[in-house]
C-alpha cells in the first residue's frame, strides 16, 4: 500500500503538470493579443482584426481551464503539505497573496471586458483591458517564479523553532536563482506560444487555408524564434550554472555523474542505475561536459556519490527530462534557421515538408517546458526547500484513502475536462480565422425584430449555434 | 500593543472582507446555476450565464484572496482547516472546475452543450453545498490537538453542517434569483420573481434555525452574544436583520428590480457578520485565537502595504468593469 505522502506527491504532479501548460500558454497569447490588437490600432485593416478574434476565443477557453486548475492549486498547499504552510507560510504565503493582488484579479476582471466589450468601450479602452490582462499573466509569473526559486535556493529568512521567518524581503523575492528562473520561464511560455501560432498556420498554408492570415503569423513566429530560442539557450546556461553552484546534487542527477572529477564527458544517451551507481549503455563526448557545465575545458564536476544516499534526488527523471527539454529546443533553434534561410531564398511557403516540420513540432514547446518543469521540481527532492526542509516534513498526515480518492478524482475528472478543453481548442483551430465582426454591427444577419447586438466575439458569423 | 496584537485583528478583518465579497459576489453566479433548472429552455439557459459571463472570473478571485491571504496571515489556521476539511474542500474544488469551464465549454460545444448546462447547474449546487459543509464545520468548532486535526476524514460530518451545507445552497439561490429580477426583463424576470418568494422564506427559517441551534453547539460560538452587556451593543445586528427580512419582502412583492437583489446582499452580509462576531477571537473555532495562528508581524506587515494599496485599485476596476456591463443583459446578447 502507498503512503498518504507518496500519493500526496503523485497528486501535486499530476494537478501541476496539468496546470502549468494553461497559464504558460496563456502568458503567451495575452502578450500575442496585445501585439495583434497593437497593430490592429495603428493599420485598421480586417487581417489584424480577424486575427485578434481568432487568438482571443483560442485564449479564452485556455484561460478558462487556466483558473479552474490554479485554483485547485491554491487549496493544495492546505489539504496535502500542511507541513509546509505551517514551516514556510511566513515566507511563502506572503508571495502567493501578492500574486492575487497584483494578477489575479487584473487578469480576471479586465478579461471579462477583454472577451464581452467590444462594443461596449472604446478602441483604445480595449487595448487597454488586453494589456491589463497581459500585464497580469506577467505578474503572475513574477510572483510564483519567486516563490518557487525561494524553495530552490532560499535567501532573506531566519528560522526560529524550525519554522521560516522572513529577514529580508528583497532577499526573498530576488533570491539568488530567481532573476535567471524567471526570465528562462516566460520565454519558455512565449516560444511554446509561438510554435503554435506558427504550426497552426503552417497547417493552413498546407490546406491553402486564409494564406495571408497563415503566411502572416508564420513570419512573425519565425522571426520571433529565430531572435528568442538562442536567448534562451544562454539564460538556460545561465540557470545550469546557478543551479550548479547551489544544488550540485540536481545537476549531478541531471548529467547522471556518479563520481567527482574534472574533464567529464557530456552523457548523451545512458541508462542510470542508481543501485549499481553508475550508468549503463553511456554514449559519452569527452570533454563537453566540463565545457557546458563549468564553461573550462577541464572544470570539475561533483558526483551523485559526494551526497549522503538520503539527500540524492531520483536520477532517471531529470536525466531524461533534460535531454527531451534540450533536444527539443535544439530542434526548435533549428527549424527557425533553416525557416530564415528559406525565408531569405524566397521559398518559405513552398516546401511542403518544412511546413510539415512545423506542424510535427507544434506541441515541442509546451513539451520542453513541462520537461524542463520537471527537472527543477524532481531534481530538488528529497527536499521541499532546498537543504532545509525534506518533503517528508512537507506533507499532511493525512488517511490513505482521503489520499487515494482525492488523487483518483483528479485523474479521472482533468482527463474529462482538460480531454474537452483541448477539444474545443482544435475545433477552434479547425475554424481558423474567420472573418470577425465589424464594430458596431451585427455578426450575423439580423432576422425578425430582435436586434441582437453580440458582445461577444466568441461566436463568428460562420458559428452554427445561436439561433 | 506592538504590531504583534494589532496586525492579526486587522488581517481578521481583511480576509474576513474577502470572505464576504466571495460570497456576496461568487454566491449570485452560484445561484444562477442553482436556479439553472427552473429555465423554461436552453435559451433562457444561454441567457441567465449571460448575464455573469463578464464578471463571474473576478467574482471568484475572492476565493482565491481569502486562501492565499489565509496562508499568507494564518499559516496555522490554513493548513488546519484545509486538511482536515480535505473531503469537502475536494468536492468543492472539483464542483468549481465543472461550474467554471461550462462558461467557456457550452458556448463551444453544439451537440453537447446540455450537458454543460448540467455541469455548471451541477457544479454550483455541489460548490455551495460543501461551502455550506466547510462553514458549518467551522462554526460548530473543530478541536485541534497540537494544532493538527485529529478526528479522522469525516470528522466534520454533523446534523449542523448538513444543514448549513443546505441553508446556503437556499442563500445563494436567493441571490441568484434576485440578480436575474436586476439583469433581465419579460420571463426570466418573471420566473425570477416566482422563486424569489418561497427561496425568501426559506432563508429567513434556515436563519432562524441556524441562530436556534447555536447556543447548542460545543463551540461556544453565541457564548459572547449572551454574555454581560454584549446584547446590548451587539443587538443591532439582529434586528437590522429582522428589519432587513420585512424590507426584502416588501420589495419583491411590489416587484421591485434592484432593491431585493441589494436587500439579499445585506441580508447575507449581516448574517456573516452575526457568525463572525461570535466566532471572534477564534479563527479557528474552539479554541485557535487569530493570535496564536498568525504569521509574524514581518509578514503580516509586507503584506499589508501592498494590500492598501491593491485591495482599493482592485475593486475601483472591479466597480468599472461592472459599470461597463451594467443594465439589462438581452436575450441573444453576450455570447452569440
Amino acid at each position: 500500500m502507498p503512503t498518504a505522502e507518496f500519493l500526496s506527491r503523485l497528486q501535486f504532479a499530476w494537478v501541476m503538470s496539468f496546470h502549468i501548460l494553461f497559464p504558460a500558454f496563456t502568458i503567451g497569447t495575452a502578450a500575442w493579443l496585445a501585439f495583434i490588437e497593437g497593430v490592429w490600432l495603428v493599420k485598421r485593416t480586417d487581417l489584424w482584426r480577424d486575427l485578434y478574434f481568432f487568438w482571443l476565443k483560442i485564449f479564452a477557453v485556455a484561460f478558462g481551464m487556466g483558473v479552474v486548475s490554479g485554483i485547485v492549486m491554491s487549496f493544495q498547499f492546505g489539504t496535502n503539505w500542511a507541513g509546509f504552510s505551517i514551516v514556510a507560510g511566513n515566507v511563502v504565503g506572503p508571495l502567493l497573496n501578492y500574486e492575487v493582488l497584483t494578477a489575479f484579479f487584473l487578469e480576471a476582471t479586465f478579461l471579462g471586458v477583454m472577451l464581452f466589450g467590444w462594443k461596449k468601450v472604446s478602441d483604445g479602452m480595449h487595448f487597454l483591458a488586453t494589456c491589463m490582462v497581459s500585464l497580469g499573466t506577467l505578474l503572475s509569473s513574477f510572483w510564483i517564479m519567486s516563490a518557487n526559486s525561494w524553495m530552490q535556493t532560499p535567501a532573506g529568512y531566519t528560522i526560529r523553532d524550525g519554522v521560516f521567518y522572513p529577514a529580508d524581503w528583497w532577499q526573498v523575492i530576488f533570491n539568488p536563482s530567481f532573476l535567471v528562473r524567471l526570465p528562462h520561464m516566460v520565454l519558455a511560455a512565449f516560444i511554446s506560444t509561438a510554435m503554435v501560432v506558427g504550426g497552426v498556420s503552417a497547417v493552413y498554408l498546407l490546406e491553402r487555408r486564409f494564406v495571408d492570415r497563415a503566411g502572416t503569423m508564420l513570419k512573425l513566429a519565425l522571426a520571433f524564434l529565430a531572435i528568442v530560442i538562442p536567448v534562451q539557450i544562454v539564460i538556460g546556461d545561465m540557470a545550469g550554472l546557478k543551479v550548479r553552484e547551489y544544488q550540485p546534487a540536481k545537476l549531478a542527477a541531471i548529467e547522471a555523474r556518479w563520481t567527482t572529477e574534472s574533464s567529464v564527458p557530456l552523457a548523451l544517451f545512458a541508462w542510470p542505475d542508481e543501485e549499481a551507481e553508475a550508468n549503463r549503455y553511456a554514449v559519452e563526448v569527452p570533454h563537453l561536459g566540463s565545457l557546458i557545465l563549468t564553461h573550462s575545458w577541464n572544470g570539475q564536476v561533483r558526483g551523485l556519490k559526494d551526497f549522503p544516499r538520503d539527500e540524492r534526488p531520483p536520477v532517471k527523471i531529470p536525466f531524461f527530462s533534460f535531454r527531451v527539454m534540450v533536444g527539443l529546443g535544439l530542434l526548435m533553434l533549428a527549424l527557425a534557421l533553416v525557416g530564415l534561410w528559406r525565408w531569405k531564398r524566397g521559398t518559405l511557403f513552398s516546401g511542403r515538408w518544412y511546413l510539415k516540420a512545423w506542424v510535427a513540432l507544434i506541441p515541442s514547446g509546451f513539451i520542453a517546458l513541462l520537461t524542463g518543469w520537471w527537472v527543477a521540481e524532481v531534481g530538488r527532492q528529497p527536499w521541499v526547500v532546498q537543504g532545509l526542509m525534506r518533503t517528508t516534513q512537507a506533507a499532511t498526515k493525512l488517511p490513505v484513502g482521503s489520499v487515494l480518492a482525492s488523487l483518483i478524482t483528479f485523474v479521472v475528472v482533468y482527463i474529462g475536462i482538460f480531454g474537452a478543453g483541448i477539444w474545443y481548442l482544435l475545433k477552434l483551430f479547425r475554424d481558423g480565422p474567420v472573418p470577425a465582426p465589424q464594430r458596431g454591427q451585427p455578426a450575423t444577419p439580423v432576422h425578425g425584430s430582435h436586434h441582437r447586438t453580440p458582445a461577444r466575439p466568441l461566436s463568428a458569423p460562420d458559428d452554427p449555434m445561436g439561433d | 500593543m506592538d504590531w504583534a496584537t494589532i496586525l492579526p485583528v486587522v488581517w481578521f478583518f481583511i480576509i474576513g472582507f474577502a470572505v464576504i465579497m466571495y460570497v456576496l459576489l461568487d454566491g449570485f453566479v452560484l445561484g444562477l446555476g442553482i436556479l439553472l433548472p427552473f429555465a423554461d429552455d436552453e435559451h433562457q439557459r444561454d441567457h441567465m450565464m449571460n448575464t455573469a459571463a463578464p464578471i463571474w472570473d473576478g467574482n471568484e478571485t475572492w476565493l482565491v484572496l481569502g486562501g492565499a491571504g489565509l496562508l499568507a496571515t494564518f499559516p496555522k489556521a490554513y493548513a488546519a482547516v484545509l486538511s482536515a476539511l480535505y473531503l469537502p474542500i475536494l468536492v468543492m474544488l472539483i464542483a468549481l472546475i465543472f461550474r467554471g469551464v461550462a462558461f467557456e465549454f457550452r458556448f463551444k460545444a453544439h451537440t453537447s452543450r446540455w450537458l454543460w448546462g448540467v455541469a455548471f447547474s451541477v457544479g454550483s449546487v455541489l460548490t455551495a453545498f460543501a461551502q455550506g459543509l466547510i462553514l458549518g464545520a467551522l462554526v460548530e468548532g473543530m478541536p485541534l490537538t497540537g494544532g493538527k486535526y485529529v478526528q479522522g476524514a469525516f470528522g466534520w460530518f454533523s446534523p449542523f453542517a448538513v444543514m448549513t451545507a443546505v441553508a446556503v445552497v437556499f442563500g445563494y439561490a436567493l441571490l441568484g434569483a434576485t440578480w436575474l429580477i436586476l439583469k433581465t426583463e419579460g420571463r426570466l424576470q418573471r420566473i425570477a420573481f416566482d422563486l424569489t418568494r418561497p427561496l425568501m422564506l426559506a432563508v429567513i427559517g434556515f436563519m432562524l434555525m441556524v441562530s436556534a441551534w447555536l447556543p447548542f453547539l460545543d463551540s461556544q460560538l453565541m457564548e459572547r452574544w449572551f454574555t454581560g452587556a454584549h446584547i446590548l451593543w451587539l443587538s443591532p445586528v439582529p434586528i437590522l436583520t429582522a428589519l432587513n427580512a420585512i424590507l426584502l419582502w416588501r420589495a419583491v412583492l411590489a416587484n421591485r428590480e434592484v432593491q431585493p437583489f441589494v436587500l439579499a446582499l445585506c441580508f447575507f452580509a449581516l448574517g456573516f457578520i452575526g457568525l463572525v462576531v461570535g466566532m471572534w477571537p477564534n479563527i479557528v473555532p474552539p479554541s485557535m485565537t487569530i493570535w496564536d495562528a498568525a504569521s509574524p508581524p514581518s509578514s503580516q506587515g509586507f503584506v499589508l502595504v501592498g494590500a492598501a494599496f491593491l485591495i482599493p485599485a482592485v475593486l475601483a476596476y472591479t466597480v468599472y468593469s461592472y459599470r461597463v456591463f451594467r443594465g439589462k443583459v438581452l436575450a441573444g446578447e453576450g455570447y452569440h
